[in-house]
C-alpha cells in the first residue's frame, strides 16, 4: 500500500470537497418550511404536485412553526434560503420589515383554506362545554374576585364553573413559536377576558397585558413541539386538556374527545358557517424573487390553491383542510398570477 | 528440645492470635465479596432486562407493520379511460435533450389520466352494493396506488386493453381496523371508518379478497403523507447511504492520515500535545454543536443546499473524524516497535517502514474503529435536524446533492405523524430496520477484528 493508493485516496477526498463547494449554484427543488399545522397539507400538496407534474421535482417541506418558518423565509434571497413559508397566521408588519431589510421585497401572500382549533381531553376524562372566559380563568396569572385582582386561586375546573367536570386544571397550549398560539390568545383568552365586567373598565393596553399574563404554577404547559407532543401529554396525565388542530383531532378520535366552545361542536360545517368561534385562515408566503429561478414555484402555488388540490372532495379536504369559497379561490389565484406583492 | 518445643508452642499461641483475627475478619471479607458480586450481577441483569424490554417492545410493535393489508383486484386497463398517444421512441437525428422533452410531455399526458376510474369498476366486482356508496368507495384503496397503476402503464404501454390481477394496498385506516390497532368496540363517532366500510372490509377479509401480505412498500417507497399506507423508507435509506458514503470518503482517509502523521512522524512537542488534547476534546463535543456549525458554515458560507446528504455527510465527518483518529492511533501504538526497528535495520526509510510494515498490520484495527465510527454517524439525529434534514421529502434522492432525509430522522418524523394508530407500528418498523443496519455494521467490525487480529 502504498503511498500511491494513499495519495489517490487523498486526491479523491480533496476533489470531493471542492466539488461539494462549487457544485451548488442552482437548485431545482422547491424548499418549504414553517407552520406544523400547515405541514400536513403542504406535504400532501407537494407530493401530489410532484406526481402530477413530471417536469418538476417534488418540493421538500420542513417544519419549525410559523414564526420559525417566516424567520428563515426572511433571511434573504438566494438558493440557500427557502422559497415558501407556511404560516397559520398572517405575516406581521415587523416580519415584512425584516424581510425587506434582507432583500426579500416581493412577498406573495396565499391563503389556502381554514382550520379550526379545538380543546380536547382524553376519552376517559370529563366532557367539557367551555366558554372563552373559562379558559381565561383557568390560565390567567390574576383573576378578578369581589372587585379586586387576586392571584389565580382555581385548581379545579369545577371551581370556575359548576357545569365543568371536577378535575384539576392542566392546560397544554401551543408554545409561542406556533401560529396557533396567537389565534388561541386572540380568539379565546382575550375574548374570555374582555367579557368579564371588571376588565371592561381597563384601558386597551392594560387589558392586553393583564389578559395574556399566564399563571406559572404548572397548571399551564406550553408545548413547543407539534400536536403529537400534546397528545403524549394527555396520555400521561388524565386530567390534561390540550389545544389541537381540528384535523389532528379527526385522526385521533379514538383517543381524545373535543370540547364545545360556546355550546358549538367544532365540525367543518360549523367552522364554514362561522358558528364555531375558534378558527383561522392558513397561509403560505411565496418569495417573489425566486419565481422564475426555482423551476415550478409559481405552478406549485397555483396548484396548491386549485380546486383539484384543495377544493371539494380533494386530497387536502380529505386530510381535514376546510376549503376556500369559490370566489375567494378565484381572487387568490389571480393574485398569484399577477404576482401581487404585500 | 523442650525449649524448642516451648518456642513452637509460644509461636503457635502467637500465630493463633493472628489466625483468630483472620478468622474473625474472614467473615466480613466474604460478606463484602458476596455483596459486591450480587451488586454486579444485579447491575448486569438489570441492563439485560432493559435491553430485552426494549427489543420486545419494539419488535412486538414493529414486526406487524412489515405486513400490510392489500386488496386483490382484477384491473382492466380500459382503453376508453387510458387514452394516450404512443410512447415516444428515440429517433434518428434527434438530440438526447429533444427526446427527453418529448418523453416528459408523454409522461405528463399519462399523468393526466384519472386512474381511480380503473379501480372503481374492479371494486364494484367484489363489493355488491358499491354503486350506492361511491364516496366511501374512494377510501378503500390508498390514494398512492393510482400512481402505481400509472407507472405500470409508463413501464409497458402494451398493458392497455388487458386485465391484470393486482394487489393494491388498502387505506391506512383499513389496515388499522383489520389489525385491531383501534378498539373495535368504540362507537361510530370515534371510529375513523364509516360503518359501511367496516362492514365491507370485514366481509372482504373473510372472502380472502383483502389479505395481510408482506409489504414491499415499506422498503421500495419514499415517505408519503397523501397516501399514508404507502409511506416507506426508501428515501431515508438512500439519504443515509449517501451520507455514509461522504463520511467514508472523507473521514477515513483524513482520519487515518492524521493519525499516522501524529503517531509516527510528528515530533513530540507542545504543539503536538495541544493537537492531541484538542482531538480528544473534539470527540467529546455534543453532536448538536456540529449541527449548528454545519448550518452556519456549510450552508451559510459555502452555499451548500439545505437538507442535502452532502451537508449531513460533512457534519457527520467532523463528528466521526476524532473517533477514527483515536482508534487508528491506539492501533498503531499497539504494534510492537520491533517491527519498525527491523524494517529500519534492514535499510527501509521511515515512510517505507510505516507504509510497508506498520500500516498493513494496523488495518484490522483501523477498520474496526472506522466501522464503529460510521455506525455511530448512521444513528446520529440531532445535527441533521439543524441542517434541514427533518423536512418531508417525497422522492428518492438521486445524488448526494438532492434533498433527502435520513433513517433516524425518518423515525422522528413518523413518530410525529398525526395518524398515531398507523404510525406507531410503522415507527417501530423503521427502528427495527435501523437497528438491523447498526447491528450488522457492528458485527462486521467484530468479524473483521476476529478474522485479521494479530496477536503478539
Amino acid at each position: 500500500m502504498q503511498i500511491k493508493t494513499f495519495s489517490k485516496l487523498a486526491l479523491i477526498t480533496a476533489l470531493s470537497i471542492s466539488f461539494a463547494a462549487t457544485a451548488q449554484s442552482t437548485r431545482d427543488t422547491i424548499q418549504i418550511a414553517g407552520s406544523s399545522t400547515v405541514l400536513p397539507f403542504s406535504s400532501i400538496a407537494a407530493e401530489e404536485f410532484g406526481n402530477n407534474f413530471a417536469q418538476f421535482k417534488t418540493p421538500v417541506v420542513g417544519s419549525g412553526g410559523s414564526s420559525g418558518g417566516l424567520r428563515q423565509f426572511c433571511q434573504g434571497v438566494g438558493t440557500n434560503t427557502i422559497d415558501v413559508a407556511n404560516s397559520s397566521r398572517q405575516i406581521r408588519p415587523a416580519e415584512v420589515e425584516a424581510c425587506k431589510a434582507n432583500g426579500v421585497k416581493h412577498i406573495i401572500e396565499v391563503k389556502i383554506g381554514y382550520d379550526g382549533i379545538v380543546f380536547a381531553s382524553r376519552v376517559d376524562a370529563g366532557t367539557f362545554a367551555l366558554k372563552p372566559e373559562h379558559v381565561f380563568l383557568a390560565q390567567a396569572a390574576q383573576v378578578p374576585q369581589n372587585g379586586k385582582m387576586v392571584a389565580n386561586p382555581y385548581t379545579r375546573w369545577s371551581q370556575i364553573d359548576k357545569s365543568l367536570p371536577d378535575q384539576s386544571i392542566l392546560l397544554a397550549i401551543p408554545g409561542s413559536n406556533h401560529g396557533t398560539r396567537e389565534v388561541y390568545e386572540e380568539k379565546v383568552v382575550l375574548e374570555g377576558c374582555k367579557s368579564l365586567p371588571e376588565i371592561k373598565t381597563m384601558s386597551k393596553d392594560q387589558q392586553g397585558e393583564f389578559c395574556l399574563a399566564m399563571r406559572t404554577d404548572g397548571a399551564v404547559v406550553e408545548i413547543a413541539g407539534d400536536y403529537t407532543e400534546t397528545l403524549a401529554r394527555l396520555q400521561a396525565q388524565k386530567d390534561a386538556v390540550g389545544v389541537f388542530g381540528l384535523s389532528f383531532y379527526e385522526s385521533n378520535r379514538d383517543r381524545i374527545k373535543v370540547a364545545t366552545v360556546d355550546g358549538v361542536v367544532p365540525t367543518v360545517e360549523n367552522i364554514i358557517s362561522g358558528a364555531y368561534p375558534v378558527s383561522r385562515p392558513l397561509f403560505f408566503y411565496v418569495k417573489g424573487e425566486h419565481i422564475g429561478v426555482i423551476p415550478g414555484l409559481q405552478q406549485f402555488a397555483e396548484y396548491f390553491v386549485s380546486d383539484a388540490a384543495s377544493g371539494e372532495a380533494s386530497p387536502l379536504e380529505f386530510a381535514g383542510l376546510i376549503p376556500l369559497a369559490d370566489d375567494e379561490r378565484a381572487e387568490i389565484l389571480a393574485a398569484i398570477r399577477s404576482k401581487k406583492s404585500l | 528440645m523442650t525449649t524448642e518445643l516451648n518456642t513452637v508452642t509460644s509461636a503457635n499461641k502467637a500465630y493463633s492470635k493472628v489466625q483468630q483475627q483472620v478468622v474473625r475478619s474472614l467473615k466480613k471479607r466474604h460478606r463484602q465479596e458476596k455483596l459486591f458480586r450480587t451488586a454486579g450481577l444485579l447491575a448486569v441483569s438489570a441492563s439485560i432486562l432493559l435491553v430485552i424490554l426494549l427489543f420486545v417492545n419494539i419488535f412486538a410493535k414493529g414486526l406487524p407493520a412489515f405486513w400490510q393489508h392489500s386488496i386483490t383486484l382484477d384491473i382492466y386497463f380500459d382503453p376508453a379511460i387510458v387514452k394516450i398517444s404512443e410512447q415516444p421512441q428515440p429517433q434518428a437525428g434527434e438530440t438526447e435533450n429533444e427526446f427527453r422533452q418529448r418523453d416528459l410531455a408523454w409522461r405528463s399526458e399519462v399523468g393526466l389520466v384519472n386512474f381511480n376510474r380503473l379501480i372503481f369498476p374492479a371494486l364494484q366486482q367484489v363489493i355488491p352494493d358499491a354503486q350506492q356508496h361511491r364516496r366511501e368507495l374512494q377510501r378503500i384503496v390508498t390514494s398512492g396506488e393510482r400512481f402505481a397503476l400509472r407507472d405500470l402503464v409508463i413501464a409497458d404501454p402494451s398493458i392497455i386493453g388487458q386485465t391484470k390481477t393486482l394487489h393494491l394496498l388498502t387505506d391506512a385506516n383499513i389496515d388499522v381496523w383489520l389489525k385491531g390497532n383501534i378498539d373495535r368496540s368504540l362507537p361510530d363517532e370515534q371510529q375513523q371508518l364509516s360503518a359501511k366500510v367496516r362492514e365491507w372490509v370485514d366481509a372482504l377479509k373473510q372472502q380472502g379478497v383483502i389479505s395481510n401480505r408482506f409489504s414491499f412498500a415499506l422498503f421500495m417507497n419514499p415517505d408519503s403523507r397523501s397516501s399514508l399506507a404507502s409511506a416507506g423508507l426508501a428515501g431515508a435509506f438512500m439519504g443515509s447511504l449517501y451520507m455514509m458514503l461522504v463520511v467514508i470518503v472523507l473521514a477515513i482517509p483524513m482520519g487515518v492520515a492524521a493519525a499516522i502523521y501524529l503517531e509516527e512522524f510528528a515530533p513530540k512537542n507542545r504543539l503536538t500535545d495541544l493537537v492531541e488534547v484538542n482531538i480528544n476534546n473534539l470527540a467529546a463535543v455534543p453532536s448538536i454543536v456540529f449541527g449548528l456549525l454545519g448550518a452556519s458554515i456549510f450552508i451559510g458560507w459555502f452555499n451548500l443546499p439545505m437538507s442535502a446528504p452532502v451537508v449531513g455527510g460533512l457534519v457527520l465527518t467532523l463528528m466521526t473524524l476524532p473517533t477514527v483518529i483515536i482508534a487508528t492511533r491506539s492501533t498503531l501504538k499497539a504494534i510492537p516497535p520491533s517491527i519498525r526497528q527491523a524494517a529500519l535495520g534492514l535499510g527501509a526509510s521511515k515512510t517505507q517502514a510505516v507504509f510497508h510494515h506498520v500500516l498493513p498490520l494496523a488495518i484490522p484495527g483501523i477498520l474496526t474503529g472506522s466501522i464503529i465510527g460510521v455506525a455511530q454517524a448512521l444513528g446520529e439525529t440531532a445535527p441533521l435536524l439543524l441542517i434541514g434534514m427533518k423536512s418531508f421529502v417525497a422522492s428518492v434522492p438521486g445524488s448526494a446533492m438532492d434533498q433527502a432525509t435520513a433513517l433516524p430522522v425518518q423515525i422522528y418524523l413518523w413518530q410525529g405523524n398525526e395518524l398515531r394508530n398507523f404510525f406507531e407500528a410503522r415507527t417501530s418498523a423503521a427502528i427495527i430496520v435501523l437497528l438491523v443496519m447498526m447491528l450488522s455494521l457492528n458485527s462486521l467490525a467484530i468479524w473483521l477484528r476476529k478474522r485479521y487480529e494479530v496477536r503478539w
